[in-house]
């Protein structure tokens, strides 16, 4: 175990913690034997963009569950918005429903489609909205995903590996939308990634969970849009591949 | 008989392809050994190779079913049958929805209601007639409740493992977003269970179509079954093939019913998606 305090408190010191949108107090989470979160606090400002970073293993998918509600197992104090949402590494349409009445699925019926047509306007899906899911490519269905939580204007958007699956190109082009949809509507974010370039191009502040607990925060303040080439962002990187274990040949570790 | 053809894949120009197959049909080389058989067995028969009483003749059936239809007698039969079927489908498939229902939709109910069903289902069922006759008589219950039996267990056992089964993915998200037990029911569990649901009405459209034979046994004054069994006192040959004829042919047009009901209720399955 390399952490240096093992009850470790991370807030963000511009934010004062009345105005967060998340408060994750001493949050403890076991599966049997195993303690797969270890009295892990965190603040999310709003509108902040969180990357959380880790190994398999690590208990990013843990957090996010009990972020989403999906999940109500674990002790310690947990403060987020009801108005929170997900979004999926597999797009989780229900094959059934057209796109539009995907992305309308639980709004209220009166302007459900006028408000599902407008989001998937958004995500430029405009031409897809009578499709079936299933006619659906990668890339699209994971933006009906996106629109489908858009639609709702979550104060809390929960990002759950949601470009793991795509081609690179495609992966480009997310991170694009996802940005400029983070722009528009400013909810808070928390995207669950392995990519740490997605990471440091997307995020406010970078975590590094290990172990159940918060291994290391990594303000990103490189101007926006942001380019991997950045020195600083590529110092940032380092650091991060070093503390998920992963030593590059032609950069010193810090 | 009838001749199976496989289908080919499904287009979006159902009318289209179904007058290319038709065409193709009428100079398939796969119709060809059919009709040789069909010669040889009308020839047989009219060289008297064949004994009337062993088989008919099919030219003599084809006669048969032309002085049945006009006399009336097989149409009235076959309503009755077909009324027979309808009763037992109607009681047996909606018994197995509402059960796999309680079954699938909540534990206590599966622990209430699918062990005793899981115990009778090995019970063959037509080894029930005897049963049935002891309790019912030999009027038209123990024929419409031999084919409600069999055809609720194929909707039970189906639509009960399609609830189970529907993907818990699914289910997490539409938690997430927000939507009741009952919408979740209505919009994922249910839809997601309709694939399942129509498996299990194909089987049981089948069984229940197997037991009207049976069940048509008992003491029928009336349907193809009693048709079948006067037929049989006289030696009328003619009359049973023509039976057994109509038998399939009711067979193949209700699996052509399920299927036509797959391809508007299952609309969205990839099978018939095409973009």
């Amino acid at each position: 175990m390399s952490i240096s305090s093992p009850l470790r408190l991370v807030t963000r010191n511009d934010i004062p913690p009345a105005d967060a949108a998340v408060r994750l107090r001493h949050l403890n989470r076991r599966f049997g034997d195993s303690n797969v979160l270890r009295d892990l606090s965190l603040d999310i400002g709003r509108s902040e963009f969180i990357a959380l970073l880790g190994r398999s293993g690590s208990g990013k998918t843990t957090l996010l569950k009990l972020l989403a509600g999906i999940d109500q197992e674990a002790e310690g104090e947990i403060v987020t918005p009801a108005n929170r949402t997900v979004v999926f590494q597999e797009p989780r349409l229900l094959p059934w429903k057209k796109v539009w009445e995907n992305v309308a699925l639980g709004l209220p019926a009166g302007d459900g489609r006028t408000r599902a047509l407008a989001a998937l306007a958004e995500v430029g899906l405009a031409h897809r909205v009578d499709a079936w899911p299933a006619t659906l490519s990668g890339g699209e269905a994971q933006r009906a995903a996106l629109a489908r939580a858009l639609v709702r204007e979550p104060e809390l958007l929960l990002l759950d590996e949601p470009f793991a699956a795509l081609d690179a190109l495609t992966r480009i082009r997310m991170h694009g939308l996802v940005e400029a949809l983070w722009r528009t509507h400013r909810p808070s974010i928390l995207l669950v990634t392995h990519d740490v370039d997605e990471a440091l191009l997307l995020a406010d502040r970078v975590l590094v969970l290990d172990h159940g607990r918060i291994a290391l925060v990594e303000p990103v303040t490189a101007a926006r849009p942001r380019s991997l080439s950045d020195p600083q962002i590529q110092a940032q990187r380092a650091r991060l591949l070093a503390r998920l274990g992963v030593t590059l040949n032609d950069e010193p570790t810090p | 008989m009838t001749s199976i053809t496989t289908d080919p894949p499904r287009t979006g120009f159902p009318s289209l392809s179904r007058l290319r197959r038709a065409a193709g049909r009428a100079w398939s080389p796969r119709a060809t050994s059919p009709l040789v058989l069909l010669l040889l067995w009308e020839i047989g028969a009219r060289t008297g190779f064949i004994p009337d009483r062993i088989l008919a003749a099919p030219s003599a059936v084809l006669g048969t079913f032309a002085d049945l239809t006009l006399s009336g007698e097989l149409p009235w039969n076959l309503l009755v049958s077909l009324l027979r079927v309808l009763a037992g489908m109607a009681i047996g498939v909606g018994l197995g929805v509402v059960l796999a229902l309680m079954a699938g939709l909540s534990k206590r109910g599966e622990v209430l209601v699918d062990p005793p069903l899981q115990m009778l289902r090995t019970l063959p069922l037509l080894a029930l007639v005897p049963l049935f006759i002891v309790w019912f008589g030999i009027g038209e219950v123990p024929k419409v409740g031999l084919i409600a039996l069999g055809a609720f267990f194929p909707v039970y056992l189906n639509l009960f493992n399609a609830i189970r089964s529907v993907d818990a993915k699914l289910v997490e998200a539409a938690q997430v977003f927000g939507l009741s037990w009952r919408e979740l029911v209505r919009h994922v569990i249910l839809p997601g269970a309709a694939p399942g649901f129509l498996l299990g009405l194909r089987y049981s459209l089948g069984v229940a179509w197997l037991c009207l034979v049976v069940a048509e046994q008992i003491n029928a004054s009336a349907g193809l079954g009693s048709l079948v069994n006067h037929a049989r006192d006289f030696l009328r040959t003619d009359v049973i093939v023509l039976c057994l004829l109509v038998y399939a042919g009711i067979g193949l047009g209700a699996d052509a019913l399920v299927r036509a009901l797959e391809t508007r209720v299952l609309a969205w399955r990839p099978s018939f998606v095409k973009g």
